[in-house]
C-alpha cells in the first residue's frame, strides 16, 4: 500500500485537493474573500493535469462558464462567498432546470451585502435552498473539519455527476482558513464517481429521457447533438407549453433527490444516546458544541450532538426521530435563525427547540453552548 | 481558377440542402413576418456549409431573445442559456473542448445590456469564438423596449417621448475590447453577409460580426415605417455603406451611415493556444 502523504492544509487548500481527487478538471470562478485560494490552487493544479483554469470577469460568468465546461463533459467546480453566491443563484436554476453537474462552494462570511468579509458566518444556509427562484433541488453539504472539507468535496463531485444537479459545499470561513493536518488520499479511498453515458446511439438520444429518473448526459461534441435550455422543456430538451410536461419535469427534478435522500444524508451522532438536550448545528459551531458536550458530561449533564454533514436535504428524519426522545433541540447558528426554523419544522413541537444565534463576526464559543444548554436541564 | 458557363449553370442548378442543418420538426420559427433573422440564419447555414464545419464539431450557443432562439432550429450541439449569459457559456465550452467551432447567436440587448461585461471581456481575450449580432435596436422578446443600440429620439414602448441614450457602436466596441475580426453586415445584404460570416468562421481568435437586422413589429410599427421591406431599404440597404466604396466617397456621402464589411482585422495569438502552450508548459516544468 502506498505511503499515506500528510499535509498542514488550510481548508480552503483542502478544498482544492478534494476536487483534484474528485477529477475536476475545469475551474472557473472570481476572486473573492474569503474563497479566493480556492481559485488560486486551482490555478497552480489544473494546467499539471491538463485541466483549464479560467478567471472569468465576474461570478456570474463564473458560473456559467464553469456550466460551459460540465456540459463539454469535465468535472467543473466555481467557489465563491456571500454576494458572489447571490449573483450565481441565476445560473444556479439554469444547472437545476438543464440539469448540469456542478461543484460550488461557497465560504460564508458575514453579510447582508458587502457585510463582514474576514469574518465567518453561517447565513446562507437558506440561500442554498431558496436562493434561486422557482422550486428546484438542493443539495448542500456542511464540512467541519479541514479534513472533512477535502472529503466532502470529493463527495459534493459524486454527488453532483450521479444526480446531474448542482451541489454546494458550504463552510464558514473560520474553516476556509484553518490549519490542520489533511491526509492526502490515494487512489482507491474514496470512491469517485463519474456521470452516467448514454448506451443508445445518438439518434434515439434524449437527454432528459423519461426512461430514467436521471438520464445519462452526452457530453457535447462526441457526436451526441442535443438541445439544452433552461426554458421548461421536453424529454429531448426542446421548450414546451405543455403543461402535463411542465408538471412531470418540474416534479421530476425535485424527486430525483427526494427520493435518494437517505443516500444523501450523512450526520455524526455524538453521545446521542442518552441525551437529554441535544445541539443540532454544522460547520465550526460544531466543533465548539463537541467540546461544549464533552465539558457537559463531565459536569453530568446528558448533553449530545446532532451534526449534520448534509444540510439540503434537510436531515428530516434523524431531526425528527431526536425530537421525540429529548427535552429540547438547541441550535447554535452564526445567523438570526435559519436552521432552527428547519429543526422546529421537524420537530413538530415534539420538544423545545431553542436557537442561539451570532452575527457579530465572532464565533459561537463553547461556554456560549454549556450555559444554553444548562438552562434546560 | 475558370470555370466553364456549363459548370457555373449545374453549380447554380443544385440546391442548397438547408434540411442537412436544421431539425425540420422544430419549424416553423417564431419570428415575426417580415424579421430579418431567418435571412440571418440562412446566411449562417451556407457561410457553415462554406467553412466545411462538422455537425457534431459546432456548438451553437445563444442567450434570451427572439434571435437567441435560432439554436433549437438547427442540428448542431445547441445551447440556449440565460440573458446576456451566452459568451461564459461559450468560453466554458471552448476552453474544455478547443477542438470545437463554438458559435454565439445573440441579440443587441443580450450582448451589449445585460451581457456587455461579458461582450467586453470574451473580446478582450481573444477567444475563439465566432459571434453574429442581430442587432435590431429593440427588445423584441418582450414587445419592443428601447435597447442599447436605439437610433436617438426613435420611439419604443419604453421611450414614448424618443430616446435620449446615443446608441451603442458594436463594431468599434469589440475593436476596443480586443476583437480580432469585426465585421458588419445587414439581412439585406444577404451574399455579402454570408461572406461575411464565412471570413468570421475562418478567422482565428474572437470575430464578432454585427448584423443589421430591422424588428418591423415592434421597432417599425412604433416608429411609423409601413412596411417590413422600408425598412430593409431606409436602415440596411440606404443606411449603411460597404467599407470599400466608403473609401472613394465624401464625407457628406458618408453622414449618418454604418459601414458594413470588414472593419478590423488582425493576427494574434488566441486564448485557448496561449493556454495550452504558456500555461500547459511553465506549469509542467515547474514540480
Amino acid at each position: 500500500m502506498a505511503e499515506k502523504k500528510k499535509k498542514l492544509l488550510q481548508g480552503n487548500e483542502a478544498c482544492v485537493e478534494g476536487a483534484i481527487y474528485a477529477g475536476c478538471r475545469f475551474y472557473s470562478g472570481y476572486p473573492i474573500t474569503p474563497s479566493t485560494e480556492i481559485a488560486e490552487g486551482m490555478s497552480v493544479r489544473l494546467p499539471k493535469l491538463g485541466g483549464k483554469f479560467i478567471q472569468m470577469e465576474d461570478e456570474i460568468g463564473g458560473i456559467a462558464a464553469a456550466l460551459g465546461g460540465s456540459l463539454a463533459g469535465l468535472k467543473s467546480m466555481t467557489a465563491t462567498s456571500g454576494p458572489g453566491f447571490s449573483l450565481k443563484q441565476e445560473c444556479i436554476g439554469y444547472a437545476c432546470l438543464a440539469e448540469i453537474p456542478l461543484v460550488i462552494v461557497d465560504v460564508m462570511r458575514g453579510g447582508p451585502s458587502t457585510g463582514y468579509p474576514t469574518g465567518p458566518s453561517q447565513s446562507d444556509i437558506m440561500q442554498a435552498k431558496w436562493g434561486t427562484h422557482g422550486d428546484h433541488p438542493a443539495i448542500a453539504l456542511t464540512p467541519s473539519t479541514v479534513p472533512e472539507i477535502l472529503s466532502e468535496t470529493i463527495r459534493a463531485f459524486n454527488l453532483a455527476e450521479q444526480f446531474r444537479t448542482p451541489v454546494m459545499v458550504l463552510y464558514d470561513e473560520i474553516l476556509g482558513h484553518m490549519r490542520e493536518p489533511v491526509t492526502i488520499p490515494n487512489p482507491g479511498d474514496f470512491v469517485v464517481e463519474d456521470r452516467a453515458k448514454p448506451e443508445v446511439k445518438p439518434e434515439e438520444y434524449h437527454p432528459y429521457d423519461d426512461k430514467f429518473l436521471i438520464a445519462p448526459l452526452a457530453p457535447f461534441g462526441s457526436g451526441y447533438r442535443f438541445h439544452v435550455t433552461g426554458l421548461n422543456h421536453k424529454q429531448d430538451g426542446f421548450p414546451t407549453n405543455d403543461s402535463k410536461m411542465i408538471r412531470e419535469n418540474n416534479e421530476r427534478i425535485m424527486r430525483k433527490v427526494h427520493v435518494n435522500r437517505e443516500s444523501i444524508w450523512k450526520n455524526e451522532e455524538v453521545m446521542l444516546d442518552d441525551a437529554e438536550v441535544a445541539i443540532f448545528t454544522i460547520g465550526s459551531t460544531a466543533r465548539s458544541a463537541r467540546f461544549a458536550v464533552n465539558e457537559l458530561r463531565k459536569a453530568g449533564i446528558k448533553a449530545g450532538l446532532l451534526r449534520p454533514l448534509t444540510i439540503w436535504p434537510f436531515p428530516e428524519r434523524a431531526v425528527a426521530e431526536l425530537s421525540s426522545r429529548v427535552k429540547a433541540i438547541i441550535v447554535p447558528e452564526m445567523n438570526l435563525g435559519q436552521m432552527t426554523l428547519e429543526v422546529e419544522r421537524v420537530a413538530k413541537g415534539r420538544c423545545a427547540v431553542e436557537g442561539r444565534f451570532r452575527v457579530d463576526g465572532e464565533p459561537i464559543t463553547p461556554s456560549q453552548i454549556f450555559h444554553e444548554v444548562r438552562k434546560y436541564l | 481558377m475558370s470555370t466553364t458557363v456549363a459548370e457555373k449553370k449545374e453549380k447554380v442548378s443544385v440546391p442548397f440542402d438547408y434540411n442537412k442543418y436544421l431539425r425540420p420538426n422544430k419549424l416553423p420559427h417564431i419570428w415575426c413576418p417580415g424579421c430579418g433573422h431567418g435571412i440571418v440564419l440562412k446566411a449562417m447555414l451556407r457561410a457553415i456549409d462554406k467553412a466545411g464545419l462538422e455537425k457534431d464539431n459546432i456548438a451553437l450557443v445563444s442567450g434570451i431573445g427572439c434571435s437567441s432562439r435560432t439554436p433549437g432550429y438547427v442540428d448542431f450541439n445547441t445551447l440556449h442559456t440565460l440573458h446576456g449569459r451566452a459568451l461564459p457559456f461559450a468560453t466554458g465550452i471552448k476552453l474544455a473542448k478547443p477542438e470545437m467551432k463554438v458559435i454565439v447567436v445573440t441579440g443587441d440587448g443580450d450582448a451589449l445590456a445585460i451581457g456587455g461585461n461579458h461582450f467586453i471581456h470574451a473580446c478582450r481575450r481573444n477567444i475563439d469564438l465566432t459571434v453574429l449580432v442581430f442587432t435590431n435596436a429593440t427588445y423584441g422578446m418582450t414587445g419592443g423596449q428601447y435597447s442599447p443600440t436605439t437610433p436617438l429620439d426613435a420611439i419604443a414602448t419604453t421611450s414614448r417621448y424618443g430616446n435620449i441614450e446615443p446608441p451603442f457602436d458594436t463594431c468599434e466596441m469589440a475593436k476596443a475590447s480586443g476583437a480580432t475580426f469585426v465585421a458588419r453586415g445587414t439581412a439585406y445584404h444577404t451574399i455579402e453577409l454570408e461572406k461575411t460570416i464565412h471570413e468570421a468562421l475562418t478567422h482565428k481568435g474572437m470575430s464578432v460580426v454585427d448584423i443589421i437586422d430591422a424588428c418591423p413589429t415592434y421597432f417599425g410599427r412604433a416608429n411609423k415605417f409601413k412596411s417590413a421591406t422600408q425598412m430593409m431599404e431606409e436602415i440596411e440597404k440606404d443606411g449603411t455603406v460597404n467599407v470599400k466604396q466608403a473609401a472613394n466617397l465624401p464625407p457628406e456621402k458618408l453622414a449618418g451611415k454604418m459601414l458594413r464589411g470588414v472593419l478590423h482585422k488582425v493576427e494574434k495569438p488566441e486564448y485557448c493556444e496561449k493556454y495550452d502552450i504558456l500555461i500547459k508548459e511553465k506549469a509542467s516544468a515547474k514540480k
